[in-house]
């Protein structure tokens, strides 16, 4: 939403014939008297008396708050509450948790597995899973140093070639599912232990290819790499940028809404949004900076977010991933082709697995067999269900990843710091994951109780 | 009668549908012009909602032809019928109970500005069609989920308008509305045909038939039993049509009130 004139919307190029269309229903059906220039008279038209309108000022706020608590509509409550949590216990137990130093290094490997993530959003918004994703990526990074340290190729290419490998997997895996039939669970499971085996059988018996990391994807990647290398200003640029974005956005909203007479987000509720972005980005740009600078593999997840957020909003393809998401008879008589959708899904995830995959490769310089093993999947998949997004398809957003990473990662450096190991580490992030599909289950279940299912 | 062009603007020549062991549609024949409300009725089961898929393309047709204008086409996704201008509305509704209803009514043709979705002239178009058809919706933000059964049937009846459909089928779309709905339906199907479209409305009120339809189609156990014009047609005769007998359960019943009554 960039524009700046200030034509109204009726001008707008919307396709013709069905401006006209349904211009000519509504003149030919002007039983009701047409709506008024005023929003608010419009609004009469159509509301429900019924409808619980939030009221003014503050009060109405918390009113709302409960209402929709009540309702099973959580939104990110639980996970903040989370991260809160996680967060005091840390700290209690060791004091370095909280340092700038410590935070600088949650983010910068939180944004590996939430690459991974942000693919996942996409196929659990189908109401489908995929399990290969942790392998994928795995095989990804090994195949970008097999690509640059056996065969001598450029970086930027192998990069490039690695990415359409993984949308290649992903799209074979989508088209089993969505041609032949055979449920995601298992073609991805399949691909899970297949794409594995690959990369061992790729790494031969060394087992690790160590990649030349001074200039490149994989030095980009790596943790001494820094946004404006380290300029102090750096980060108060990305953080102001977001603010700035967002209220444009947000105002030019309201602007086009008031136009078309549709009701509005008011000036107030605006401002207080925009404060509170603009709190929380400086605060964690001044973190940052007292650590050492903003991680350039950060910014890049928080530049994909920001994009898959509008593709996933505000292209016809994200709503056709909805719809699919919500009903799948529905989608395929409103035109939507559901097979080309979900194969897209599948090799959108694929895709970002293999990114994710370049992202180990630049934590560690090198292409391992550890690579996306583990629990890499079980992080991934554990971010985006705390994070928000539904297990059973059709809900959810793509900033899940980052709200889910935040409390997966905190964990896991939590843990490392306190020198747990492994075997305990598995365990709470097991429970974790329960905890968080619970969340998720109760919620839809209170959700359809509340109508809103 | 208004106007009625000479080639049928949808027309089946003998199409048959097949599930499994059901033969659901045997050689039917159908013909809507522009301009003409076709009723299509029939007792349950009898195969008029399969009939109205086998046009939108969710069953392709077995045997025969759909002729368009009178020129053969294929429909066998409902997108092919889109394209033709064929919009309807199913009697389960099909509705994404995860979208609002303006995320429904412009489901799979969204408005778009510069490329993006235009959700502010779609939320307009949606609440000044919506105020149209006189129905109370708590917002059009809310998703479909929430809303009631009738609520659900009006946002379907709505879907199909947007667009511009030249062929427009209702498959029992009064079934679970109001007085006051009901009525505004069977104005907006008046509406449409003086807007030149051809209409497909299948129904079991008898009296909704005949306060609309031009023509009424019988279909019987999957075949065609008689096509008739409704202002010359009785009551009785359309019944026997359905039952497929002059002696049915609705003669039967008739016939005890008027004995009973004269005792
Ligand atoms: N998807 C399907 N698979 C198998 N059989 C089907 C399917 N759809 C319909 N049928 C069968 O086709 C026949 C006609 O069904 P149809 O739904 O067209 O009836 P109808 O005339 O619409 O009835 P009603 O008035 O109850 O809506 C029935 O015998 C039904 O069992
Ligand atoms: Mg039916």
């Amino acid at each position: 939403m960039s524009e700046t004139s200030n034509k109204t919307v009726q001008g707008d190029e919307s396709p013709k014939a069905e401006k006209t269309a349904v211009a000519e229903a509504a003149a030919a059906t002007a039983t009701v008297p047409a709506p008024a220039e005023d929003p608010t008279a419009a609004g009469v038209a159509v509301v429900d008396p019924r409808l619980l309108v939030r009221e003014e000022g503050l009060k109405g706020y918390v009113t709302e708050f409960k209402r929709k608590v009540k309702g099973g509509e959580l939104g990110s409550l639980p996970v903040v509450i989370g991260l809160i949590i996680i967060w005091t216990i840390f700290q209690a137990k060791n004091s370095l948790f909280l340092s700038a130093d410590n935070l600088s290094n949650i983010s910068y490997f939180l944004s590996a597995t939430g690459m991974l993530a942000i693919g996942l959003v996409f196929v659990l918004l189908l109401g489908e899973i995929d399990l290969s994703v942790g392998s994928v990526s795995g095989l990804a990074s090994t195949v970008f140093a097999v690509f640059v340290v056996n065969h001598g190729m450029n970086q930027w290419l192998a990069l490039v070639l690695t990415i359409i490998t993984g949308i290649g997997i992903g799209a074979l895996h989508g088209w089993f599912f969505a041609r032949i039939g055979v449920p995601a669970f298992v073609v991805t499971l399949a691909g899970f232990l297949g794409w594995n085996g690959l990369m061992l059988w790729l790494l031969g018996d060394s087992g690790t290819i160590n990649i030349p990391a001074d200039s490149g994807p994989v030095h980009i990647l790596g943790q001494s790499s820094f946004f404006m290398d380290q300029a102090i200003i750096g980060a108060y640029l990305l953080a102001g940028l977001g603010v700035v974005l967002s209220a444009l956005g947000q105002f030019n909203e309201q602007r086009r809404r008031r136009a078309a007479g549709v009701p509005f987000r008011p000036t107030s509720e605006i401002i207080v949004r925009v404060v509170l972005l603009a709190i929380a980005s400086f605060v964690a740009a001044a973190v940052l900076n007292n650590a050492a600078g903003v991680s350039n593999a950060l910014v890049i997840f928080l530049a994909s977010l920001v994009i898959v957020d509008f593709v996933l909003r505000r292209t016809t393809f994200g709503r056709k991933v909805f719809a699919v998401g919500g009903g799948i008879e529905a989608a395929r008589r409103a035109g939507i082709s559901v097979p080309l959708v979900r194969i897209t899904v599948f090799a959108i995830s694929g895709g970002f697995a293999a990114i994710g995959g370049m992202f180990f490769a630049g934590q560690t310089a090198s292409a391992t067999l550890n690579a996306g093993g583990g629990n890499t999947l079980m992080l991934a998949i554990a971010a985006a269900v705390i994070g928000g997004t539904s297990l059973f398809g059709g809900r959810g957003s793509v900033w899940s990843a980052l709200l889910g990473m935040l409390v997966i990662q905190s964990i896991q450096t939590g843990l490392d710091l306190l020198n747990m190991n492994t075997s305990i580490q598995y365990m709470i992030t097991g429970g974790v994951l329960l905890g968080a599909v619970v969340i998720d289950s109760v919620s839809r279940k209170s959700q359809k109780a509340a109508g809103r299912g | 009668m208004v106007h009625v062009s000479a080639t049928p603007v949808l027309a089946l020549r003998g199409v048959s549908k097949r599930f499994g062991a059901v033969q659901a549609l045997t050689d039917v024949e159908l013909e809507v012009h522009a301009g003409e409300v076709v009723a299509l009725v029939g007792d349950n089961g009898a195969g008029k909602s399969t009939l109205v898929k086998t046009i939108a393309g969710v069953h392709p047709i077995d045997e025969g032809v759909i002729e368009w204008e009178g020129n053969a086409v294929s429909i066998n996704k409902p997108h092919d019928a889109q394209g033709l201008g064929v919009a309807t509305v199913y009697q389960d509704l099909a509705l994404c109970d995860n979208l609002d209803v303006v995320g429904n009514l412009f489901l799979g043709r969204e408005l778009l500005h510069r490329g993006v979705i235009d959700e502010v002239t779609m939320e307009k178009q949606a609440r000044d069609l919506l105020s149209t058809l006189s129905i109370r919706i708590p917002s059009v933000r809310i998703p479909i989920a929430s809303l009631s059964g009738g609520q659900r049937q009006v946002v379907a009846i709505a879907r199909s308008l947007i667009g511009d459909p030249k062929v427009v089928i209702l498959d029992e779309p009064t079934a679970a509305l109001g007085v006051e709905q009901t009525a505004q339906v069977l104005d907006l199907v008046e509406r449409l045909r003086e807007r030149n479209l051809g209409v497909i409305l299948i129904s079991h009120n008898m009296a909704d038939v005949k306060a609309v339809a031009d023509t009424v189609a019988v279909l019987r156990l999957g075949k065609n039993n008689g096509s008739f014009p409704v202002k010359s047609t009785s009551h009785e005769e359309i019944i026997a049509a359905i039952t497929g007998a002059t002696d049915n359960a609705v003669t039967r019943r008739a016939e005890r009130r008027t004995t009973e009554a004269a005792k």
